[in-house]
């Protein structure tokens, strides 16, 4: 068994122990708690904000290019987004500005 | 199998197919960068099957990194899979036999497109559910094929295209703002997260976030239940997500559909990460040397 191998099974096995943990523990024998719905509810809008600074985590507004590419890109992701609601739009249009930006302007 | 439920399903699963196509295009050409052929490309994609920790996987493998960095590295990672995991609880009680594979295949995309509970009428939910996660893992395996294969040979540069993740996450995010009356949970996130990053740096802030973040919404739990006209009552029937909506005012039921609908967008990209190539490698080395610093302060305790 190649090492490599070996990580991606480490890889694969915490993924799937993560995945499944909460299941395990809470049985359809049991209620579960309103407070585990609740979390349910409010939880997934929060992630998502953790998910956009954990995106942006690297950029340095001290160093050139002080973050505009991911920036602007960001921007123009929310711009498109008011404009036409539509998320593959804001999506591939906001990618193709950023890959833009960093190929051709920075 | 159902034909009509297969139909359905996959064209709920569409608005995932061109952001995970992306996501796994970008995955899959950074693994061919760092050696690794199309082989290990549709291993990864078929036994992980998340965006960030393939992403950073790249640089475990490539370093190599140690056994002891690659468990603290995924654990770190997918933590927040946790979370996805609690909120379905209610969802997969009596998916049956569709219920291991659903289980697994809880990802960001997966988890925006099915977490309202909403489900098209005349097919069995459970199965509808497989189907769209079955569709959603085929076209991350495929886009990883595809990067992998044929990346090197594309007539322009794909550099920046991991970058769909944060799009992805963006877009959902603006989308939820525009439809939610409550922005506290996206608040909280955000104030928390930025807060946890400047405190803990970038290596290390994600598992304080997420601690940060439940705590602020429980002790936000009385304010916002009263403000929502929420109840949770765990006295009430749990059997399905769409039953605990019903107790919801309206305008919150609206806002899960919309919210769900968003998440989908957003949840495409979570599993990637937003910088390619050498940028990739250096954060991946960075995770797991911060991880094997950990370890030596702890074996120096």
């Amino acid at each position: 068994m190649s090492y490599t191998f070996i990580l991606i099974l480490i890889m694969a096995l915490i993924t799937i122990a993560l995945r499944a943990l909460p299941f395990l523990i809470f049985t359809k024998d049991r209620k579960t708690p309103a407070y585990i719905i609740y979390l349910g509810k409010v939880l997934p809008q929060a992630v998502i904000g953790m998910l956009v600074i954990y995106c942006l985590k690297d950029i340095s507004p001290r160093v050139a290019p002080f973050g505009l590419p991911e920036i602007l890109a960001a921007a123009a992701v929310a711009l498109l987004q008011v404009w036409r609601r539509n998320a593959v739009l804001s999506i591939l249009g906001g990618t193709a500005i950023y890959m833009v930006l960093v190929q051709v302007v920075f | 199998m159902h034909t009509s439920t297969i139909k359905k399903s996959f064209t709920a699963s569409i608005p995932i197919l061109a952001g995970y196509i992306a996501l796994g295009m970008g995955f899959g050409i950074l693994l061919r960068n760092a050696g690794y052929g199309l082989p290990w490309a549709f291993l990864m994609s078929l036994v992980i099957y998340g965006g960030t920790i393939q992403y950073v996987g790249v640089s475990l493998i490539a370093g190599p990194a140690s056994i002891i960095s690659t468990i603290l590295t995924s654990l770190m990672i997918n933590a927040r899979q946790l979370f996805y995991a609690i909120s379905m609880i209610t969802l997969y009680k009596d998916a049956g036999k569709f219920k291991p594979y659903l289980v697994l295949s809880v990802t960001d995309e997966t988890y925006s497109l099915l977490s309202n509970g909403k489900t098209p009428e005349g097919v069995d939910p459970h199965e509808y559910r497989f189907w769209v996660c079955l569709f959603c893992q085929c076209y991350w395996i495929i886009g990883g094929l595809l990067g992998n294969g044929l990346g090197n040979v594309l007539p322009f540069s794909t550099q920046g295209i991991s970058y769909s993740m944060t799009a992805l996450f963006v877009a959902s995010l603006t989308e939820q703002w525009i439809s939610t009356k409550n922005h506290v949970p996206a608040l909280t996130g955000i104030i928390s997260t930025l807060a946890c990053l400047l405190l803990f740096g970038p290596e290390k802030f994600l598992i304080p976030s997420m601690i940060v973040i439940t705590f602020v919404l429980t002790v936000l739990r009385g304010p916002m239940e009263h403000r929502e006209h929420l109840t949770y009552d765990s006295e009430a029937t749990q059997d399905t997500a769409a039953e605990s909506a019903a107790v919801e005012s309206t305008s919150c039921a609206e806002d899960k559909v919309k919210t769900a609908a968003d998440s989908e967008k957003l949840q495409a990209i979570v599993d990637g990460m937003p910088q390619e190539n050498s940028s990739a490698t250096d954060a991946g080395k960075m995770l797991y040397d911060n991880a094997s610093d950990v370890m030596r302060e702890e074996a120096v305790k």
